[in-house]
Protein backbone atom coordinates (compact mmCIF):
# COMPACT_ATOMS: atom_id res chain seq x y z
CA UNK A 1 0.00 0.00 0.00
CA UNK A 2 1.20 3.72 -0.79
CA UNK A 3 1.35 5.91 2.16
CA UNK A 4 2.71 8.62 -0.54
CA UNK A 5 0.95 11.49 0.07
CA UNK A 6 -0.06 13.31 -3.09
CA UNK A 7 0.38 17.18 -3.13
CA UNK A 8 -3.15 18.65 -3.34
CA UNK A 9 -4.96 19.76 -6.24
CA UNK A 10 -6.72 23.21 -7.42
CA UNK A 11 -9.44 23.32 -5.79
CA UNK A 12 -12.67 24.82 -8.42
CA UNK A 13 -13.19 27.89 -5.99
CA UNK A 14 -9.66 29.58 -6.67
CA UNK A 15 -10.65 30.06 -10.71
CA UNK A 16 -13.61 32.47 -9.71
CA UNK A 17 -11.19 34.60 -6.79
CA UNK A 18 -8.52 35.09 -9.12
CA UNK A 19 -10.78 36.51 -11.69
CA UNK A 20 -12.25 38.59 -8.47
CA UNK A 21 -9.01 39.30 -7.75
CA UNK A 22 -8.27 40.59 -10.93
CA UNK A 23 -11.08 42.77 -10.88
CA UNK A 24 -10.17 44.30 -7.26
CA UNK A 25 -6.68 45.18 -8.42
CA UNK A 26 -8.03 46.61 -11.84
CA UNK A 27 -10.65 48.74 -10.10
CA UNK A 28 -8.04 49.93 -7.73
CA UNK A 29 -5.35 50.82 -10.63
CA UNK A 30 -8.03 52.72 -12.56
CA UNK A 31 -9.52 54.58 -9.45
CA UNK A 32 -5.55 55.41 -8.23
CA UNK A 33 -5.32 56.73 -11.80
CA UNK A 34 -1.94 55.13 -11.96
CA UNK A 35 -3.45 53.96 -15.91
CA UNK A 36 -3.13 57.41 -16.87
CA UNK A 37 -0.79 58.95 -19.16
CA UNK A 38 -0.85 62.67 -17.52
CA UNK A 39 0.06 60.66 -14.20
CA UNK A 40 3.15 58.60 -15.72
CA UNK A 41 4.09 61.64 -17.69
CA UNK A 42 4.39 63.61 -14.93
CA UNK A 43 5.76 60.85 -12.93
CA UNK A 44 8.90 60.76 -15.40
CA UNK A 45 9.17 63.97 -15.44
CA UNK A 46 8.93 64.32 -11.78
CA UNK A 47 6.67 66.76 -11.74
CA UNK A 48 4.13 64.60 -9.40
CA UNK A 49 4.69 62.62 -6.67
CA UNK A 50 1.48 60.39 -6.89
CA UNK A 51 3.11 57.55 -8.52
CA UNK A 52 5.36 57.00 -6.62
CA UNK A 53 4.31 57.38 -3.67
CA UNK A 54 1.23 55.03 -4.60
CA UNK A 55 4.55 52.60 -5.55
CA UNK A 56 6.40 53.26 -2.71
CA UNK A 57 3.28 52.74 0.07
CA UNK A 58 2.30 49.49 -1.78
CA UNK A 59 6.20 48.38 -1.38
CA UNK A 60 6.29 48.93 2.13
CA UNK A 61 2.84 47.50 2.80
CA UNK A 62 4.05 44.27 0.68
CA UNK A 63 7.54 44.18 2.91
CA UNK A 64 5.63 44.60 6.22
CA UNK A 65 2.92 42.45 5.70
CA UNK A 66 5.26 39.17 4.01
CA UNK A 67 7.40 39.28 7.18
CA UNK A 68 4.23 38.78 9.13
CA UNK A 69 3.25 35.87 6.79
CA UNK A 70 6.24 34.72 7.08
CA UNK A 71 6.74 34.82 10.61
CA UNK A 72 3.54 33.72 11.56
CA UNK A 73 2.46 30.88 8.90
CA UNK A 74 5.73 28.59 8.57
CA UNK A 75 4.19 25.85 6.69
CA UNK A 76 4.13 28.56 3.68
CA UNK A 77 0.70 26.81 2.65
CA UNK A 78 -2.21 28.98 1.60
CA UNK A 79 -5.67 28.17 3.46
CA UNK A 80 -6.08 25.31 1.34
CA UNK A 81 -2.92 23.34 1.61
CA UNK A 82 -1.20 24.13 -1.46
CA UNK A 83 2.49 25.66 -1.06
CA UNK A 84 2.51 29.54 -1.78
CA UNK A 85 5.01 29.94 -4.85
CA UNK A 86 7.75 32.74 -4.62
CA UNK A 87 8.86 33.20 -8.29
CA UNK A 88 12.55 32.95 -8.21
CA UNK A 89 14.18 35.25 -10.37
CA UNK A 90 17.89 35.38 -10.20
CA UNK A 91 20.23 38.40 -11.17
CA UNK A 92 21.15 38.36 -14.83
CA UNK A 93 21.73 40.58 -17.53
CA UNK A 94 17.80 40.95 -18.68
CA UNK A 95 16.77 42.29 -14.99
CA UNK A 96 19.17 45.59 -16.41
CA UNK A 97 18.99 45.25 -20.20
CA UNK A 98 15.10 44.17 -19.86
CA UNK A 99 14.44 46.46 -16.96
CA UNK A 100 15.43 49.73 -19.10
CA UNK A 101 14.13 48.32 -22.14
CA UNK A 102 10.28 47.71 -20.36
CA UNK A 103 11.02 51.52 -18.68
CA UNK A 104 11.49 52.95 -21.93
CA UNK A 105 8.16 51.16 -23.37
CA UNK A 106 6.59 52.34 -20.33
CA UNK A 107 6.94 55.92 -21.21
CA UNK A 108 5.69 55.54 -24.66
CA UNK A 109 3.03 54.38 -23.99
CA UNK A 110 1.95 55.31 -20.46
CA UNK A 111 1.01 51.90 -19.06
CA UNK A 112 2.73 48.90 -17.44
CA UNK A 113 1.22 45.09 -18.85
CA UNK A 114 -1.65 45.50 -15.73
CA UNK A 115 -2.98 48.92 -16.80
CA UNK A 116 -3.00 47.78 -20.13
CA UNK A 117 -5.48 45.29 -19.64
CA UNK A 118 -7.39 47.58 -17.15
CA UNK A 119 -7.15 50.61 -20.00
CA UNK A 120 -9.19 48.45 -22.44
CA UNK A 121 -11.53 47.46 -19.51
CA UNK A 122 -12.41 51.19 -19.56
CA UNK A 123 -12.94 51.47 -23.67
CA UNK A 124 -9.83 53.06 -25.16
CA UNK A 125 -8.97 51.13 -27.43
CA UNK A 126 -5.79 52.56 -28.55
CA UNK A 127 -4.77 50.05 -25.59
CA UNK A 128 -5.01 47.35 -27.85
CA UNK A 129 -1.85 48.70 -30.14
CA UNK A 130 0.11 48.85 -27.11
CA UNK A 131 -1.58 45.11 -26.08
CA UNK A 132 -0.61 43.70 -29.70
CA UNK A 133 3.05 45.67 -29.61
CA UNK A 134 3.70 43.56 -26.51
CA UNK A 135 2.42 40.31 -27.85
CA UNK A 136 4.96 40.51 -30.70
CA UNK A 137 7.57 42.17 -28.18
CA UNK A 138 7.10 38.51 -26.20
CA UNK A 139 7.16 36.74 -29.25
CA UNK A 140 10.62 38.18 -30.55
CA UNK A 141 12.20 37.42 -26.85
CA UNK A 142 10.99 33.77 -26.88
CA UNK A 143 12.71 33.96 -30.85
CA UNK A 144 15.93 34.96 -29.83
CA UNK A 145 16.05 34.34 -26.26
CA UNK A 146 18.67 31.61 -26.91
CA UNK A 147 20.91 34.10 -28.24
CA UNK A 148 20.59 36.71 -25.43
CA UNK A 149 22.74 36.66 -22.22
CA UNK A 150 21.20 35.28 -19.46
CA UNK B 1 -6.33 68.72 -22.67
CA UNK B 2 -10.32 69.72 -22.17
CA UNK B 3 -11.34 66.38 -20.15
CA UNK B 4 -11.33 67.91 -16.53
CA UNK B 5 -8.51 66.39 -14.13
CA UNK B 6 -10.61 64.69 -10.82
CA UNK B 7 -8.39 63.89 -7.26
CA UNK B 8 -7.44 60.11 -8.10
CA UNK B 9 -7.98 57.51 -5.02
CA UNK B 10 -5.48 58.88 -2.48
CA UNK B 11 -1.54 57.24 -2.70
CA UNK B 12 -2.65 56.40 1.00
CA UNK B 13 -5.92 53.77 0.39
CA UNK B 14 -4.46 52.76 -2.96
CA UNK B 15 -0.50 52.26 -2.27
CA UNK B 16 -1.75 49.83 0.59
CA UNK B 17 -4.32 47.69 -1.04
CA UNK B 18 -2.00 47.21 -4.05
CA UNK B 19 0.46 45.74 -1.66
CA UNK B 20 -1.98 43.82 0.34
CA UNK B 21 -2.64 41.82 -2.85
CA UNK B 22 0.78 39.60 -2.60
CA UNK B 23 -0.10 38.41 1.37
CA UNK B 24 -4.29 38.13 0.76
CA UNK B 25 -3.17 36.14 -3.05
CA UNK B 26 -0.34 33.95 -1.38
CA UNK B 27 -2.88 33.05 1.22
CA UNK B 28 -6.06 32.58 -0.36
CA UNK B 29 -4.59 31.07 -3.81
CA UNK B 30 -0.81 30.50 -3.24
CA UNK B 31 0.10 32.80 -6.03
CA UNK B 32 1.65 36.52 -5.70
CA UNK B 33 0.31 38.76 -7.99
CA UNK B 34 1.85 39.56 -11.45
CA UNK B 35 0.96 40.05 -15.01
CA UNK B 36 3.56 40.34 -17.93
CA UNK B 37 3.80 36.34 -17.83
CA UNK B 38 0.18 36.73 -19.13
CA UNK B 39 2.06 37.86 -22.60
CA UNK B 40 3.37 34.51 -22.88
CA UNK B 41 0.82 32.60 -21.99
CA UNK B 42 -0.81 33.80 -24.94
CA UNK B 43 1.65 33.63 -27.57
CA UNK B 44 1.77 29.93 -26.60
CA UNK B 45 -2.02 29.42 -26.46
CA UNK B 46 -1.92 31.44 -30.51
CA UNK B 47 1.14 30.08 -32.13
CA UNK B 48 0.57 27.27 -34.27
CA UNK B 49 3.41 24.32 -34.09
CA UNK B 50 6.42 25.25 -34.83
CA UNK B 51 6.49 27.70 -32.39
CA UNK B 52 9.83 29.31 -29.94
CA UNK B 53 11.07 25.99 -26.99
CA UNK B 54 9.48 29.14 -24.89
CA UNK B 55 6.23 28.82 -26.00
CA UNK B 56 6.24 25.23 -25.82
CA UNK B 57 4.55 24.52 -21.96
CA UNK B 58 0.88 23.58 -20.86
CA UNK B 59 -0.05 27.37 -21.21
CA UNK B 60 -3.52 26.00 -19.84
CA UNK B 61 -1.96 24.39 -16.64
CA UNK B 62 0.48 26.70 -15.70
CA UNK B 63 -1.36 30.20 -16.62
CA UNK B 64 -4.74 29.93 -16.17
CA UNK B 65 -5.10 31.24 -13.20
CA UNK B 66 -3.13 34.01 -14.40
CA UNK B 67 -5.22 34.61 -17.63
CA UNK B 68 -8.11 34.91 -14.94
CA UNK B 69 -6.26 37.70 -12.95
CA UNK B 70 -5.81 39.81 -16.18
CA UNK B 71 -9.67 39.21 -17.50
CA UNK B 72 -10.34 40.47 -13.88
CA UNK B 73 -8.04 43.39 -14.35
CA UNK B 74 -9.38 44.25 -17.42
CA UNK B 75 -12.90 43.82 -15.62
CA UNK B 76 -11.81 46.18 -13.24
CA UNK B 77 -11.30 48.84 -15.24
CA UNK B 78 -14.95 48.66 -16.86
CA UNK B 79 -16.56 48.67 -13.11
CA UNK B 80 -14.61 52.28 -12.41
CA UNK B 81 -14.82 53.54 -15.69
CA UNK B 82 -18.64 52.82 -16.31
CA UNK B 83 -19.74 51.63 -12.97
CA UNK B 84 -18.22 54.01 -10.00
CA UNK B 85 -17.97 57.08 -11.69
CA UNK B 86 -14.86 56.61 -14.32
CA UNK B 87 -11.34 57.37 -14.22
CA UNK B 88 -11.68 60.89 -13.69
CA UNK B 89 -8.54 61.49 -15.72
CA UNK B 90 -7.68 61.50 -19.60
CA UNK B 91 -6.33 58.24 -20.40
CA UNK B 92 -5.16 58.91 -24.00
CA UNK B 93 -3.61 61.99 -25.59
CA UNK B 94 -4.90 63.32 -28.81
CA UNK B 95 -1.56 62.70 -30.46
CA UNK B 96 -2.12 58.89 -29.54
CA UNK B 97 -5.45 58.93 -32.01
CA UNK B 98 -2.81 59.47 -35.17
CA UNK B 99 -1.15 56.81 -37.23
CA UNK B 100 2.20 58.19 -36.36
CA UNK B 101 0.94 58.10 -32.34
CA UNK B 102 -0.74 54.12 -33.00
CA UNK B 103 2.52 53.36 -34.34
CA UNK B 104 4.81 54.84 -31.29
CA UNK B 105 2.22 52.92 -29.07
CA UNK B 106 2.58 49.37 -30.94
CA UNK B 107 6.30 50.27 -30.47
CA UNK B 108 6.32 50.94 -27.30
CA UNK B 109 4.27 47.72 -26.63
CA UNK B 110 7.43 45.78 -28.17
CA UNK B 111 9.41 46.82 -25.89
CA UNK B 112 7.36 46.70 -22.76
CA UNK B 113 6.87 42.57 -24.26
CA UNK B 114 10.19 42.20 -24.90
CA UNK B 115 11.74 43.75 -21.80
CA UNK B 116 9.43 42.88 -18.88
CA UNK B 117 9.65 38.94 -20.86
CA UNK B 118 13.71 39.66 -20.54
CA UNK B 119 13.47 41.26 -17.05
CA UNK B 120 11.28 38.24 -15.86
CA UNK B 121 8.65 40.77 -14.43
CA UNK B 122 7.10 44.15 -14.43
CA UNK B 123 5.73 46.32 -11.83
CA UNK B 124 3.78 43.88 -10.18
CA UNK B 125 5.62 40.60 -10.63
CA UNK B 126 9.19 42.74 -9.41
CA UNK B 127 8.05 46.09 -8.17
CA UNK B 128 4.91 44.67 -5.73
CA UNK B 129 5.68 41.16 -5.50
CA UNK B 130 9.26 40.89 -6.14
CA UNK B 131 10.69 43.49 -3.08
CA UNK B 132 7.70 42.33 -0.92
CA UNK B 133 9.37 39.28 -1.20
CA UNK B 134 13.07 40.64 -0.37
CA UNK B 135 14.37 39.83 -3.55
CA UNK B 136 17.33 41.77 -4.67
CA UNK B 137 17.57 41.60 -8.62
CA UNK B 138 13.56 42.64 -8.32
CA UNK B 139 14.57 46.20 -6.72
CA UNK B 140 17.79 46.86 -9.50
CA UNK B 141 14.47 45.91 -11.97
CA UNK B 142 12.45 48.27 -10.27
CA UNK B 143 15.17 50.79 -10.26
CA UNK B 144 15.72 50.19 -14.13
CA UNK B 145 12.53 50.90 -14.74
CA UNK B 146 12.39 54.20 -13.47
CA UNK B 147 15.85 55.32 -15.07
CA UNK B 148 14.33 53.81 -18.58
CA UNK B 149 11.47 55.73 -18.48
CA UNK B 150 12.65 58.85 -17.07
CA UNK B 151 15.57 58.65 -19.82
CA UNK B 152 12.93 58.58 -22.65
CA UNK B 153 11.18 61.47 -21.05
CA UNK B 154 13.90 63.94 -20.83
CA UNK B 155 15.09 62.68 -24.39
CA UNK B 156 10.90 62.89 -25.03
CA UNK B 157 11.50 66.99 -23.31
CA UNK B 158 14.01 68.00 -24.06
CA UNK B 159 15.17 66.42 -28.00
CA UNK B 160 11.68 66.50 -29.29
CA UNK B 161 10.25 69.12 -27.18
CA UNK B 162 7.76 66.96 -26.00
CA UNK B 163 5.00 68.61 -23.15
CA UNK B 164 4.17 66.88 -19.77
CA UNK B 165 0.67 66.72 -19.91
Amino acid sequence: MSTEKKPPTTPWWKYPLWLLLGVGFGAVLTAAQVISVVRVRRMFAFQEAHMFLVIGAAVVTGVISMLLVKALRKSQTDISGEKMEFKERPMQPGIIIGGLTFGIGWYLTAACPGPIYALIGTGTWTAFAILGGALVGTFVYGLVKKSLPH
Amino acid sequence: MDVAITDPLPWYIAGPLLGLFVPAMLLLTGKEPGVSSSFRHACAALLPSGKPDYFRYDWLKSGLWQILFVVGILLGGTLVQFGLGGAGVPLFLPENLTAAGLALLFVGGVLVGFGTRYADGCTSGHTISGISNLSVPSLIASVCFIVGGSAASLVHRFVFGGLVP
